[in-house]
């Protein structure tokens, strides 16, 4: 019967089987219930807690066993809070089996308690100077798998001289090197290579290659963080990447992976080349572009082997070359293979090539050498829009389509985008949502086409159509009156629907209050047949929209003074004018008011047809009129203006940006008091708190301005409970932005709502759309949300966008206000010309406003390499051979505009002696030849 | 790599390997998200998923699922032959490995995923030095239990006993005869 009762334990046990732990893993499996597993669970632990309180002695094998049975237990989701004495004990065993199983045991069950790490610690030491390679092996996986910041205080300085000693075992070298890695993730300031830099490099030369493929992952890691100290690994791997490829399948041994040799190890020296530009040196880019073309031809051979291992292993090293050409974007040659390598990929029978060449082809469309190449499988991937199984793989489709998408194919892109909607997965409709608003604007030529495809969209997917999407569609209605009666006659017949979504009735009562007069001629459309057809949908729409249907009543009343009465008798029911809403209540009271005792002349003026919004009206204009704008008024007055009704059309909904805040006035106030980075005055009694806010370093808003100018993507914001990580693109006048919040505690984060203003006249320059990923307003202890940001580029700025950050931590508020690192320089397209053409325009751009001048001296080293990487980080083509002479730079680039481009040359002359730069730019705009100026003043 | 799971299709979890520190609160969390998706996922469908700002890739073996989170900038071909390579480790120190074996030697399979990768990243890829140290070890044993027989396995074949590197075409017994 105890046989039966067992028959689900394996014939063979390996090693040194533990017949005691078999039996236990045995019991449990056989437990018919989770009641009867707890029960089992619990009467093992007693068991195991007598006999470590008992007074004999255990010996090491029985001390391993219940370790291991503990660690069981662990793992199977039970809470363990004992034993680790136990195991700590096993590690100084000289017994293998006992101090592997100590280690797994600590690894896994990650202990606070400093006693025992000090414990642990002395046992590392222990077997780290032991020279025996396998506890030295044991006593680095420990370190690596726990990674925590007192390990690494203890080892980081150690480690590295193991890595690169001269009698250090092969085995203990590739431990060491990830060991090392895993410590540079967790404590980046405590690992520092300096010395050993160059020694590490040369690890790629290394003759074991299981010793470099270990090595080059802490090499990768290192390169992103200083690559200037690592440089001379482009070179060593290079020639490596090029011994590999050039290999026959069979002369690496044991590294040829199903007819492939070395994937793993070549996959990570293209992953390594990505940290870099193009090698400078002719020689060794001969030899790599030699390597990409081998690894593209490869594709084209048949297969050495059936086995999808075969085909894998071989298309992982193929899509990270083209990655690294994509990354370089400077051989038209190859990116032209590359997409048309991906476009056979396309139609390929295996569901994962087809998702990663759409993922990969996303890349290759933004650049121009590929753009057009990319386009023409546009057929191919509607088709894949359109009948791919595999949600994950239509998403990939559809970024594709909207990476593709120029003034040429926009409305067969957009066309096929909407009619997906309609079927599309819940989970990604927002995304798709915003993506077909982006693309309908920024392509419209004909705004009745624009005018359809909101209307579409609203139609289709009204959940999923953001307030900023539909403020959108009515701020280019008013703005241009060719396409003011389209849309009215459109919104009036898209209200006929019996069920017609909120936002559709929220667009109707705006553009029919506005311009229901340019389709009342028709008997079909009558102001009062206008009027029945809205006043239909009131009694179904929440609050707001309601407040924004009264607003288009009164404006029916000046428009069409037929429906006055109608309207009158409305506005005085009961309903209206006792409403338990006091915004309701207010609005109708006023309204009747406005409407009974104003004359014609008043009610048309003060209910005039609004005028246009100021985002398309040149900046010059724009400036003229700030004084009267919103920006310049105080709080005190905006509330005021409310008030007294100079917003008709319902307070909040009118605005373009500011009204993604939920209380303006509030949000403006906050802008107001003090500097913008500000973490929230600490509640009283909390501790974490206080620590918190005294800790904070809080660097001017400007200091992180400066970190972002040259580069896209780093940390924003690190205080000890959040982090901030940023990674951003962009492309002509748009960008997007991904934001990371980390929490970086245990505890949650809850009411967790984040807020991006545009003060002042940003907000006529910048739009921004935004949206979360994720949609909880709470952050889980040690996770991390994302949040993308669309911007787009109306015209030349200065200023930053404000992101506002409010969560409660234990109850207390957080609140803190940072600038978002969108500088104008982001919309940078790099031109490159000659010497001639440059200095010919340089001339052209000779109005004094049109130069702005900076003297400075440097604040870092004047290092050449430096200094290019940080002009190619600006977005400008860095001009070689135009200066006459050789000691300076310039740039040339167009900064990409809504409402025009802005060519801009820039001219770096440093001098060494006098360690001073002088910096010139000159650009067709006054305004951005001095902005650059300041952003770049700052940099070197 | 941030992290690889592996379970069943019943949703038990058999292995758990951490390449980033995290809460057990949030691991739990993670995985029942993570199983619940995967399970959810129809045969032939893509191994690759977007998850949270994570990739995900993952391959069915048998009654066992190996899933591994990757970063923005990682390989999706290459993270499925590490699975592989893995699989093919434990296959051949198991001998023909099953669910069953990593059930009962789990502290097997962490040493030898140990040995093969570490901090998430490729250690050593030769499958014959992988081995090579995972056997060392074997021989350092202080009792030397040869592979000892435990009570005899009953004749009833589940899931458990599949081997989970099983080459042979599925489904052929199924296709019609002409």
């Amino acid at each position: 019967e105890e046989a039966e009762k067992r028959a689900n334990m394996p014939a063979v046990s390996k090693g040194d089987g533990m017949r005691g732990l078999a039996v236990f893993i045995s019991d449990i499996r056989n437990c018919k219930s989770k009641e009867a597993e707890i029960k089992r669970i619990n009467k093992e632990l007693a068991n195991i807690r007598s006999k470590f309180k008992g007074d004999k002695a255990l010996d090491g094998y029985s001390k391993k066993k219940y370790v291991c049975k503990l660690l069981f237990i662990f793992l199977l989701g039970h809470d363990i809070d004992f034993g680790h004495m136990e195991a700590v004990n096993l590690l100084s065993s000289n017994k293998y089996t006992e101090k592997q199983i100590g280690y797994l045991f600590i690894s896994v069950l990650v202990n606070s308690n400093s006693e025992l790490i000090r414990l642990i610690n002395n046992a590392i030491k222990n077997d780290l100077s032991s020279r025996n390679p396998t506890f030295m092996c044991l006593a680095l996986h420990c370190i690596a798998n726990v990674g925590s910041r007192e390990m690494a205080e203890a080892f980081a300085g150690e480690i590295p001289r193991i890595l690169v000693a001269g009698d250090t075992m092969d085995s203990v070298k590739q431990s060491a090197a990830l060991c090392l890695l895993r410590l540079y993730k967790t404590s980046p300031d405590l690992v520092l290579m300096g010395e050993w830099t160059s020694r590490v490099v040369h690890l790629l030369n290394d003759q074991h290659m299981g010793v470099v493929t270990a090595a080059i992952s802490l090499i990768t890691c290192l390169s992103q963080k200083n690559p200037d100290e690592f440089k001379t690994c482009v070179s060593l791997a290079v020639s490596r990447l090029s011994r590999i490829v050039s290999s026959a399948s069979t002369d690496l041994q044991d590294y040829t992976y199903y007819f492939v040799p070395a994937p793993w190890l070549s996959c990570k020296l293209l992953r390594l080349l990505q940290c870099y530009p193009p090698p400078e040196d002719g020689a060794v880019k001969g030899r790599l572009v030699e390597c990409l073309e081998t690894i593209l031809n490869k594709a084209q051979e048949p297969p050495k082997s059936k086995k999808v291992q075969h085909s894998n292993a071989k298309n992982a090293i193929l899509f990270e070359a083209i990655s690294l050409i994509i990354h370089y974007d400077s051989e038209p040659n190859l990116l032209v293979r590359a997409c048309n390598q991906l476009g056979q990929f396309l139609q390929h029978r295996e569901t994962n090539l087809r998702y990663l060449a759409l993922e990969s082809m996303c890349t290759l469309a933004s650049s121009e050498f590929s753009h057009e190449a990319v386009k023409t499988h546009i057929e191919t991937v509607i088709n894949a829009l359109k009948t791919e199984r595999d949600v994950s793989v239509r998403q990939r489709a559809a970024d594709l389509l909207y990476a593709m998408c120029d003034r040429s194919n926009a409305k067969q892109i957009v066309a096929e985008m909407l009619s997906y909607l309609e079927t599309a997965d819940y989970s990604i409709r927002e995304e798709m949502v915003l993506k077909v608003a982006i693309l309908a604007e920024k392509y419209a030529v004909d705004y009745s086409w624009y005018v359809d495809t909101i209307l579409n969209l609203i139609r289709i997917a009204g959940d999923y159509v953001s307030e900023e999407v539909w403020y959108r569609v009515i701020q280019i209605v008013i703005n241009r009156d060719d396409v003011q009666g389209y849309a009215a006659k459109t919104v009036f017949e898209a209200l006929q629907a019996p069920a017609c979504h909120e936002n559709m009735v929220k667009v109707g009562g705006y553009i029919l209050g506005e311009f229901g007069n340019l389709i009342a001629g028709d008997p079909r459309s009558s102001p009062l047949v206008q009027f029945n057809l809205l006043h239909s949908k009131f009694h179904l729409c929440s609050v707001p929209t309601r407040a924004l249907l009264l607003s288009a009543y009164i404006k029916f009343i000046n428009l069409f003074p037929e429906t006055k009465s109608t309207i009158q008798e409305v506005l005085r029911s009961d309903s209206q004018i006792r409403n338990s809403d006091v915004e309701l209540q207010q609005r109708a009271v006023e309204y009747l008011k406005l409407s009974s005792i104003a004359s014609t002349d008043v009610l048309a003026t003060v209910l005039e047809e609004m005028p246009p919004f100021p985002e398309r009206e040149s900046s010059i204009l724009a400036k003229l009129k700030k004084k009267k704008g919103p920006g310049a008024v105080s709080v005190n007055e905006l509330e005021e203006g409310k008030r007294e009704g100079g917003e008709l059309n319902g307070g909040g909904e009118r605005g373009g940006d500011s009204s993604s805040t939920p209380s303006p006035s509030a949000d403006l106030l906050g802008l107001r008091a003090g500097p913008p980075v500000t973490a929230a005055a600490p509640s009283a009694g909390s501790l974490l708190v206080d620590v918190f806010s005294e800790a904070v370093k809080q660097p001017s808003p400007t200091a992180f301005l400066r970190l972002f100018v040259c580069k896209n993507n780093g940390v924003l914001f690190e205080n000890q409970l959040l982090q901030i990580g940023i990674k951003s693109e962009y492309r002509q006048n748009l960008g997007r932005m991904y934001l990371f919040y980390g929490n970086k505690t245990s505890v949650q984060f809850v009411t967790f709502t984040t807020t991006v203003t545009c003060p002042g006249e940003l907000q006529s320059h910048i739009l921004h759309i935004h949206t979360w990923n994720s949609l909880e307003p709470l952050i889980e202890g040690g996770a991390q949300v994302q949040q993308v940001i669309n911007i787009e580029c109306l015209t030349d700025f200065s200023d930053a966008p404000l992101l506002n950050i409010k969560f409660r931590y234990g109850g207390a508020l957080q609140n803190l206000t940072l600038k978002l690192p969108v500088t104008i320089n982001k919309f940078f397209q790099p031109t490159e010309m000659a010497s001639h053409d440059f200095f010919q325009r340089w001339k052209q751009l000779s109005l004094p406003q049109q130069e702005a001048q900076k003297i400075f001296k440097a604040n870092h080293a004047m290092d050449t390499e430096v200094l290019k990487a940080k002009l190619l980080g600006l977005g400008m083509a860095l001009l070689e051979n135009v200066d006459p002479n050789p000691e300076n730079f310039v740039c040339a680039g167009v900064i990409q505009t809504k409402a025009q481009q802005v060519g801009s040359l820039l001219r770096l002359e440093p001098n060494a002696q006098a360690q001073m730069y002088r910096l010139t730019v000159r650009s067709s705009k006054d305004t951005v030849s001095k902005r650059l100026c300041e952003l770049l003043a700052e940099q070197f | 790599m941030q992290f690889m799971l592996l379970f069943s299709r019943q949703g038990k979890l058999r292995l758990q390997k951490w390449y980033v520190p995290l809460s057990d609160k949030e691991k739990k969390k993670i995985t029942r998200e993570l199983v619940q998706t995967v399970l959810a996922r129809k045969p032939k469908m893509c191994s690759f998923l977007e998850w949270r700002d994570l990739k995900i890739v993952y391959k069915r073996y048998a009654s066992l699922y190996f899933c591994c989170a990757i970063e923005d900038q990682d390989n999706e071909l290459i993270t499925l032959e590490i699975i592989h390579r893995y699989v093919e480790l434990l296959d051949k120190y198991f001998g023909s490995v099953c669910e069953l074996d990593i059930i009962f030697n789990f502290e097997k399979a962490y040493f030898i995923l140990d040995e093969f990768l570490l901090g998430g990243e490729a250690q050593e890829t030769s499958k014959k030095n992988v081995l090579k140290a995972i056997e060392q070890a074997d021989l350092l044993q202080e009792v030397r239990h040869m592979k000892q027989r435990l009570p005899a396995a009953s004749s009833r074949r589940s899931d458990l006993h599949k081997p989970l590197r099983d080459d042979r075409p599925k489904h052929t017994h199924t296709q019609p005869d002409h």
